[in-house]
């Protein structure tokens, strides 16, 4: 029983046709059966044909998981519906834009922390920076938390994009 | 290019020789290629063009109701007797969220409706217009689809899908969205049969190896059930045939939800009656202690299921339904098949018959013993009365008196509805329309409108309770204006019975609000809406009004004056299992219901 209702994240794919309230459509679906969205990542991916990709990372037990993916399926403008991580663990990635204020050590700590974690920065002020950051959401995570004390001020993220190793599409 | 150049340079449809008209046209001539013979409706200023356009329209018959919601629930009573979706016709703003109960209501039952509102001119939308709503934000979580139609070009295409997406797959409500200019202006009709939609492929197919595996199943269940419900109704006639056949070949017992009585035929033997919350002793029993459930078209509901961690605990089940969705979703299931109810009916006959398959005779032979011990608790039982007419007896005495009559029953939400759906035996499909899943005080009113608009010469009979009836007693007028001879056979205890049942065993007593001080006169009533009214006081007088009021050629009110006390039994309390049933009053006191119950609805 309580291995039944260990609570799981993942990431769902979602390939829509770009129509009006679509992403209303999702939406509702998550708030008005009570699922969780942890990240929503939308944008047109093929505009010949009108079709977005929703990345959605979410969590619960298997059993929502799996509703999840059935009420997906269920509306009407929605092509295809992929569990990122039941079924095609591939390679997720997400960017963020970090802004750290300080001065003197705390300052050359931020900016020696940022290449170790590869985070270029894309704006310097004597005051500030704001560092670009690409990776694994844990990854963002970690430079987040190390950051906060050199003076975080501000974060903007992307969200997560997900896609599959290999010659297959979705 | 803006649309108006694109009009005048003419488009690519109108080169290839598509007929050009305007929206409002458009609409009209949809609705004719889709076959439609009536629309119930009110207009408004936003659908005024549509409303011009239907004056000239020949074929298409509209019903005036005197409210949104009347509309719509009319046209569920449409399609739920006909098998074709029920189409509406209402304005923008308050008409649009008068229907909102409706399409709610149909969306939980899986009733085809194309509801079709007006919306402020294009240039107004997002402008708090006068009569604007957003109707398809509104509409969203309670259609299958909706749509905003925002350029001519797509208005015929988008109707087309409408229909489609409406009447297949899982049957359900959808509303397109037409601003007023786009009514008016001109552009390219298309005829249903080009359009192909770019993502809608509900599969209704069954895998045949799924098939295989579950009649493997029913060979060697040793109490086996069959759980059916509404998707065998919405599959159409012939699945309730192919269930019938199924039934017979195998000998099993069946019982259904409150949506798919009639799919099955309530006189024959099998039947175990009516399972869930209010359903019988044997079938409740059955259905926990079956070893193979084979559910049919039914979603596991909480008032079917009870207290889910106790549901049938021995069983495997086999779960059939057009809807991936509901497939694990309240219950696990050990087979699912995902499909059409009356095609994969149709392959479990064939594999069955083809294979020539044999069931375990022996074992069945001694679950009908068991089933029989259950049975002998005759748990629909009531203690009648010579001075006061029990609600059981008023049910039992209409059912006895409108046979050889041919009979469409549609009920209001609350005891009179469990009443009549344990009471009321129904032989064939689509004669009984009730709210399901919604359960919605006022839908048997409107949608026995709906019924007898499908069917003139039918008897169309609302079994009411006097609370729920009021909620949409304005559509006596639509009946008078439409002569609809509907009769709403109102058992009026003065309280809302059901209310007042749940607050006598979980709120020690205290009724609460749930008593109506000044009810109008009934029978009054119905004179002032020029049609019949009748009251009957004592069971004496019972038989001779019925009588009267099937005779009658006019929409009767008849208002039969039942014991304001008595409660719904059998009873499986919320947050019970199946096997913890109260039979009648005597019991209840004995009964406690758990904490965790009375938080459950």
């Amino acid at each position: 029983m309580q291995q039944k209702n260990r609570v799981e994240r993942h990431t769902i794919a979602v390939l829509v046709d770009n129509e009006a309230g679509v992403l209303a459509r999702v939406i509702g679906l998550f708030s008005g059966r009570g699922y969780n969205i942890e990240s929503l990542t939308v944008a047109e991916v093929d505009h010949a044909a009108h079709t977005s990709r929703v990345t959605i990372v979410t969590s619960g037990t298997p059993e929502v998981l799996e509703q999840i993916q059935a009420q997906l399926g269920r509306l009407v403008p929605v092509h295809r519906v992929v569990d990122w991580t039941l079924e095609k663990p591939g390679i997720e990635r997400e960017m963020a834009l970090v802004k750290v204020a300080g001065t003197g050590e705390k300052r050359v700590e931020a900016l020696r922390m940022a290449e170790a974690f590869r985070a270029r920065p894309v704006d310097t002020t004597h005051t500030s920076f704001v560092f670009e950051i690409t990776g694994a959401p844990s990854k963002i995570d970690s430079f987040i938390d190390l950051m906060r004390p050199l003076g975080l001020v501000d974060v903007s993220r992307t969200g997560v994009a997900a896609i599959s190793r290999g010659a297959e599409a979705m | 290019m803006d649309k108006d150049e694109q009009a005048l340079s003419g488009t690519p449809a109108q080169q290839s020789g598509a007929i050009e008209m305007s929206g409002a046209e458009m609409v009209i001539r949809a609705l004719r290629d889709q076959g439609v013979k009536h629309i119930f409706g009110y207009p408004g200023g936003a659908v005024l063009p549509i409303y011009d356009a239907l004056f000239a329209a020949e074929g298409l018959e509209h019903i005036l109701v005197r409210h949104e919601q009347g509309a719509v629930h009319a046209a569920e009573g449409y399609a739920r007797s006909t098998g074709k979706p029920g189409v509406v016709l209402v304005t923008s703003g308050p008409g649009a969220t008068n229907a909102v109960t409706g399409l709610t209501d149909a969306l939980m039952d899986s009733i085809p409706l194309v509801v079709l509102t007006g919306q402020v001119a294009t240039h107004l939308i997002g402008n708090d217009a006068f009569q604007e709503c957003d109707t398809v934000g509104i509409t969203r979580p309670c259609t299958k689809h909706n749509w905003l139609v925002k350029d001519i070009a797509d208005l015929a295409r988008v109707l087309h899908e409408a229909f489609q997406i409406a009447t297949t797959g899982r049957p359900g409500p959808v509303v397109v969205d037409i601003p007023k200019d786009i009514q008016f202006r001109k552009g390219p009709y298309v005829a249903p049969d080009s359009i192909r939609h770019r993502t809608y492929r509900p599969k209704t197919d069954p895998e045949l190896g799924q098939i295989v595996k579950a009649i493997d199943l029913m060979s060697k269940a040793e109490r086996p059930i069959f759980y059916t419900g509404g998707g065998i109704i919405n599959s159409g006639p012939e699945a309730s045939k192919a269930l019938r056949e199924l039934v017979k070949l195998t000998g099993f017992p069946v019982t259904s939800t409150l949506m798919g009585l009639g799919a099955f035929p309530a006189s024959d033997p099998q039947w175990l009656g009516m399972l869930g919350m209010h359903g019988t002793f044997e079938a409740n029993n059955a259905m926990h202690d079956c070893d193979l459930m084979i559910c049919l078209g039914a979603r596991f509901d909480d008032r079917v299921t009870g207290r889910v961690d106790l549901f049938a605990p021995g069983a495997k089940k086999i779960h059939l339904d057009i809807d991936a969705s509901q497939i694990n979703k309240n219950v696990r299931i050990d087979l699912p098949i995902i499909a059409d109810a009356g095609k994969a009916l149709r392959e479990m006959l064939h594999f069955w018959k083809t294979q020539r398959r044999k069931v375990d005779q022996a074992a069945l032979a001694r679950w009908w013993k068991t089933i029989e011990g259950w049975r002998a608790k005759r748990s629909l039982e009531y203690r009648n009365s010579d001075a006061v007419i029990k609600p059981q007896f008023a049910i039992d005495r209409l059912f006895a008196l409108t046979r050889g009559h041919d009979v469409y029953v549609t009920t209001e939400v609350g005891q009179h509805q469990m009443w009549a759906a344990q009471r009321f035996g129904f032989e064939e499909p689509n004669r009984w329309m009730t709210s399901g899943g919604l359960g919605t005080m006022g839908y048997g009113l409107p949608a026995a409108v709906g019924v007898q608009v499908a069917h003139r010469d039918s008897l169309v009979i609302d079994i009411a309770g006097e609370a729920s009836v009021l909620m949409t007693m304005q559509e006596m007028s639509t009946a008078v204006q439409h002569e609809l001879p509907i009769k709403i056979f109102i058992l009026n205890n003065q309280y809302m019975g059901m209310v007042r049942q749940w607050q006598q065993l979980l709120h020690g007593g205290r009724y609460s609000h749930s008593y109506t001080e000044a009810l109008p006169d009934f029978v009054k009533l119905a004179e002032a809406y020029g049609c019949v009214g009748l009251r009957a006081d004592k069971p004496s007088e019972l038989d001779d009004k019925i009588k009267e009021m099937i005779e009658v050629r006019q929409p009767v009110l008849f208002d039969v004056r039942v014991d304001p006390k008595e409660n719904c039994y059998p009873m499986m309390p919320s947050g019970a299992a199946h096997n913890e049933m109260i039979l009648c009053d005597a019991e209840e006191e004995a009964t406690e219901v758990s904490e965790e119950g009375k938080v459950l609805l």
